[in-house]
């Protein structure tokens, strides 16, 4: 399949993405919510589901569930609890209790990196499942094996963000989810790591040729990380697209995604229709946090990542690019600080994305900011400065002295024009080239200058030397 | 049967002065079960080792607590931890809870012994007794009658004597009607009055637990210690529990009392059973109180919607019985048919009857003509007793559409069955505290009730009346 | 008025609820469910426009618990009630399809 036919269809793509709060408790009783204990030893009557149990929810769900509706731009409403129902063994009840048609966050939007804001439908309460091994058996009706069922993860709160269908490119689909954990984890919902489980991402795919109706949806399950949402809409929209082309039709199904073999399979041969009878909940009462509260909590909130990228680029005229690794990084507020002890912004900003990978150290905003001055004025070579702050990082210090004591200084302009004097007059054909506008030969002559300086040469001035000489 | 000392009242008395003994309660109690509980059958299991272990603790150690000594019987849906709870039913046979109910754990701490799991139609449903997977109870006046349902063990068990005091569970009418057809006093409170936390859940939005007795008093005691505002439970009314025993004297001077036609007029409520009922009315005026006639025209579809939320909500609260983590597992290739088979070779008819029921008005295409319109019928119910309610104190009807009637009489025809709770089901719709109280017997010799109604928290007012109409009855 | 409750309409709700009805059973529950629906149909007829469902008899709202934890069971008592169990964990038969 050629690019441009591929490019003769829209792909639309919708997220429903499921997180676990990081709240102490679980949503409706007072047992740990905690990944990782023994088995079934973070169990009551309640999230057990047994005989006679009632459900009591967790004010702190609650506001959890507030903050990623503000951060998302989403309204507050009075909601209530519906339960689900069906049969499966990891759901203590054979029904989850969930929101349906009032759900406490609706109507809000998420702002991409690049500025492209994708729609939020809603976002709601709902309870975790309990979770199943599955052992032995080789996939087989016959060699089935059994599963074994831990409810530790039952009664876990979860919130489920359903996106609008927004997004037509698997890049945004990963730029939804990467800034979607961005925030999540600035406003301390919850951790949201999609490798723990903690973030689990499903994705509604349908293709259609500019100006058809929206084409049949597929949703695509078990992706665990960013890169294997990006791998399975690829996959996935190509496969619908081939169907299509084939004249044939897609089936509206659910899909499982497989890292190993690159490619989406189908669960069952037949769509099964599930009717949950939906009902209210009754053993809940409806939950309408008041002004007060919501106030409260959209006080509390921090600046969020498209916040802070916007800081960014309005006070040191980073592209969005830049400051989209620099905030994600955490590192934006060591740059302003920077900046504000003096530093030079074009400087620091190149160094926090390209030469700060593992974090700052023992590095301070006041040396940072001076060891840029140094660049800007000279008396360090870009290479130079990497070096430096290496060891700002490691072993803190101050930039001069450790300049100073790697042997770093700035090269005399006239010692260097000697040394690419002498360089061109061992070199004409080279230079000739030079002459005739050949760029490339420039990294040559720059490399062996290195070369004969032990690295101490400026590039720019080189070149400028060389500039000068050819055109004479 | 209800002489002062054997009174739970009488009997806390005694034992907190020290004039008695709760072993000797205890043996008392048990002699007498021992002596009729073969033809009865009121317990799903009398816990007699237990209650002579818990009655040595009374003696030896605190016996200050309300009900200190007093034996009384717990319906076998209500959990008790380390005890079975069957809820009647081969699905929960032999399971036995990690922790107790909130009303057992506050009975127990008032130092009451539970004296046995009285037996039950299976899952509540039912209104005789004659759905329990353990065979019926036989009603003590004629064991050839039902005690009523679905708490008929424990209306059984106190008509009997086999305690003073007792616990069932009303939904929609399971309390009030075997107290009606055994004689006894039987009051479902205003619901979020008493926790349902430990309650085996049948009808969520109208299931609540109360008190069985001999005399208004000792059910008033029992309602003064299980009820009030329970952490565990959400629906639960954040006040504590109301005082009712002071309030018994008042008398019903000038209260205004209703005589709901639609009820004693229904078809189906016999002739003894209305005039009982007329003759209620008339003892509340003699002593004092404005006696008129009431509507509540919504009542009437009562019945019917009961029969679509009822049946829905416990479709959903049955669903848990699976065979995965407790109860009956009949083994089977694969989870699926594990739950079919067992809940197939679990659940009785009548239960299979009401899931079957209750996922019909839940199912897609039907929620909004079934379900959905019931649940505006019970806004219309509720707003009719509200105006009721403005123009009188109290409600006043018949419990039962008649007295005790044979075994088997109405197992065949489940329609005929649930008319009996025609006059009980419009108060658990709309939430509001009802109760019965004897009053007099049938043209057959069987015991009459007749059903005192109140607003939402008008338990006193309630308990006044039945006072004045206890006093008074033939 | 809603439509007559059929023998297929009985044989789904069964198959959802994780029930088997015999052939015997199906007609006898067919028959009594009919029954009670039809008297249910004197409140599917009512004009209810604009009545607001009651789904709590109590005008609750907002009850909430600190979000502080309390002991959960032991172990050994939750799976002692287990019909079967492995590793510390229930075990079942194995489930055919996925959960939705």
């Amino acid at each position: 399949m050629t690019a441009t036919e591929v490019s003769t269809w829209e792909l639309v793509v919708g997220l429903e993405v499921h997180v676990e709060l990081a709240t102490a408790t679980k949503i409706f009783c007072g047992c740990r919510n905690q990944f990782g204990d023994e088995p079934n030893t973070n169990v009551c009557p309640v999230c057990l589901g047994l005989p006679g149990s009632l459900p009591v929810l967790n004010r702190q769900a609650v506001d959890f569930a507030m903050r990623i509706g503000l951060s998302l731009n989403c309204s507050v409403q009075p909601s209530i609890f519906h339960r689900k129902n069906y049969f499966y063994p990891d759901m203590p009840k054979d029904y989850q209790v969930s929101q349906y048609d009032l759900p406490i966050n609706t109507d809000g939007f998420l702002e991409l990196p690049d500025g492209t804001r994708i729609g939020i439908e809603r976002a709601h309460l709902e309870e975790d499942t309990g979770k199943s091994t599955h052992v032995g058996g080789g996939g087989r009706i016959h060699d089935a094996g059994y599963s074994l069922v831990d409810y530790n993860r039952a009664g876990v709160p979860l919130v489920e963000i359903v996106s609008r269908p927004d997004i037509h490119s698997a890049e945004h689909a990963r730029a939804y989810v990467n800034e979607l954990r961005a925030i999540l984890v600035a406003i301390g919902a919850s951790d949201a790591k999609m490798e723990e489980g903690s973030m689990r991402v499903d994705a509604n795919v349908s293709v259609n040729r500019p100006g058809d109706p929206w084409g049949t949806r597929c949703e695509i399950k078990n992706l665990n990380s960013t890169r294997s949402l990006g791998r399975a809409i690829d996959y996935e929209m190509r496969r619908q697209i081939d169907l299509l082309e084939a004249g044939e039709r897609v089936v509206q199904e659910t899909r499982h995604w497989n890292e190993d073999d690159g490619r989406t399979h189908t669960l069952r041969s037949k769509e099964e229709a599930f009717d949950y009878r939906y009902f209210p909940e009754p053993d809940l009462v409806p939950i309408a946090p008041d002004a007060a509260w919501q106030e409260e909590v959209r006080a509390s909130l921090p600046v969020l990542p498209a916040g802070r990228r916007a800081q960014l680029v309005e006070r040191t005229g980073a592209t969005p690019e830049t400051a989209g690794v620099v905030v994600e990084r955490d590192l934006d507020a060591f740059v302003l600080d920077s900046l504000a002890a003096g530093g030079v912004a074009g400087r620091l900003l190149v160094h926090a994305e390209n030469n700060l990978a593992d974090g700052t150290g023992r590095l301070e905003p006041t040396t940072f900011a001076a060891m840029t001055v140094m660049e800007a004025d000279g008396a360090l070579t870009a290479t130079q400065a990497k070096t430096v702050l290496q060891e700002l990082v490691a072993n803190g210090g101050d930039p001069v002295a450790v300049a100073a004591a790697k042997g770093f200084e700035a090269m005399d302009d006239s010692a260097l024009a000697a040394i690419v004097d002498e360089l061109i007059a061992a070199n004409p054909e080279p230079f000739q080239r030079f002459r005739e506008g050949d760029g490339k030969v420039t990294g040559f002559f720059v490399g062996q200058v290195m070369k004969a300086t032990q690295g101490k040469a400026d590039g720019k001035v080189v070149t400028r030397l060389l500039q000068e000489r050819a055109q004479a | 049967m209800s002489s002062a000392e054997n009174t739970a009242r009488g009997i806390a008395a005694a034992v907190r002065a020290g004039e008695r003994s709760a072993v000797d309660v205890v043996e008392e109690h048990l002699a007498r079960i021992a002596g009729r509980e073969g033809e009865i059958h009121a317990f799903n299991e009398v816990l007699a080792d237990e209650a002579r272990a818990a009655a040595e603790a009374i003696d030896r150690g605190d016996r200050s607590g309300a009900l200190a000594g007093v034996p009384v019987a717990v319906k076998d849906n209500l959990c008790t931890r380390g005890i079975p709870t069957t809820c009647s039913s081969k699905i929960l046979e032999g399971w036995r809870p990690p922790y107790d109910a909130t009303v057992v754990s506050r009975l127990l701490a008032a130092g009451a012994i539970n004296i046995g799991k009285t037996n039950l139609d299976e899952f509540a449903m039912g209104s005789s007794t004659e759905n329990s997977a353990f065979g019926p109870t036989r009603n003590p006046h004629d064991t050839s009658r039902v005690p009523g349902g679905s708490s008929g063990g424990s209306a059984a068990a106190v008509a009997a004597g086999f305690a003073p005091l007792s616990l069932g569970s009303d939904t929609g009418g399971s309390i009030r009607q075997p107290a009606a057809l055994c004689g006894v006093v039987g009051v479902k409170p205003t619901y979020g009055l008493v926790s349902r936390y430990g309650l085996v859940a049948f009808a969520s939005s109208l299931d609540q637990v109360g008190p069985f007795a001999t005399t208004v008093a000792d059910a008033a005691l029992l309602l003064e210690v299980i009820a009030g505002h329970d952490p565990m439970d959400s629906t639960s009314i954040e006040r504590p529990a109301p005082s009712l025993v002071e309030v018994l004297e008042a008398g019903v001077d000038g209260l205004r009392v209703g005589v709901l036609r639609e009820m004693v007029d229904a078809e189906g409520i016999a002739p003894d059973v209305r005039r009982r009922t007329e003759e209620a009315a008339e003892a509340l005026a003699a002593a004092g109180a404005k006696v008129e006639e009431a509507s509540v025209p919504a009542a009437t579809l009562g019945l019917s919607a009961y029969y679509l939320i009822a049946p829905a909500e416990a479709s959903s609260n049955l669903a848990r019985y699976d065979g995965v983590r407790y109860g009956l597992r009949v083994d089977a290739p694969n989870t699926g048919l594990m739950n079919e088979a067992s809940r197939t070779a679990g659940f009785g008819a009548e239960v299979k009857r009401r899931i079957m029921l209750g996922t019909y008005a839940l199912s897609a295409g039907y929620y909004d003509a079934y379900y959905g319109k019931a649940q505006q019928v019970r806004t219309l119910i509720i707003r009719d007793f509200q105006a009721a309610y403005e123009q009188f104190d109290l409600l006043l009807s018949p419990t039962s559409p008649t007295t005790a009637f044979p075994l088997g009489a109405k197992v065949d025809d489940p329609l005929t069955m649930y008319l009996n709770d025609v006059c009980t089901i419009p108060t658990n719709l709309a939430g509001d505290p009802a109760m019965s109280v004897p009053f007099g017997a049938g043209d057959d010799g069987l015991p009459i009730g007749v059903q005192l109604l109140a607003p939402a928290l008008g338990e006193a007012t309630m308990f006044r009346a039945a006072a004045v109409l206890e006093g008074v009855a033939p | 008025m809603a439509d007559r409750i059929t023998r297929d309409d009985v044989a789904y709700v069964a198959n959802l609820a994780r029930l088997r009805v015999s052939d015997d059973e199906l007609d006898m529950f067919t028959g009594q469910l009919a029954a009670v629906l039809a008297h249910a149909d004197d409140v599917a007829a009512l004009d209810t426009a604009g009545v607001p469902p009651t789904a709590h008899p109590l005008p609750l709202e907002n009850v909430l618990r600190a979000d502080e934890p309390r002991p959960s069971l032991d172990r050994v008592e939750v799976l002692a009630a287990a019909p079967a169990v492995e590793d510390d964990r229930f075990r079942v038969p194995p489930v055919l399809g996925e959960a939705p």
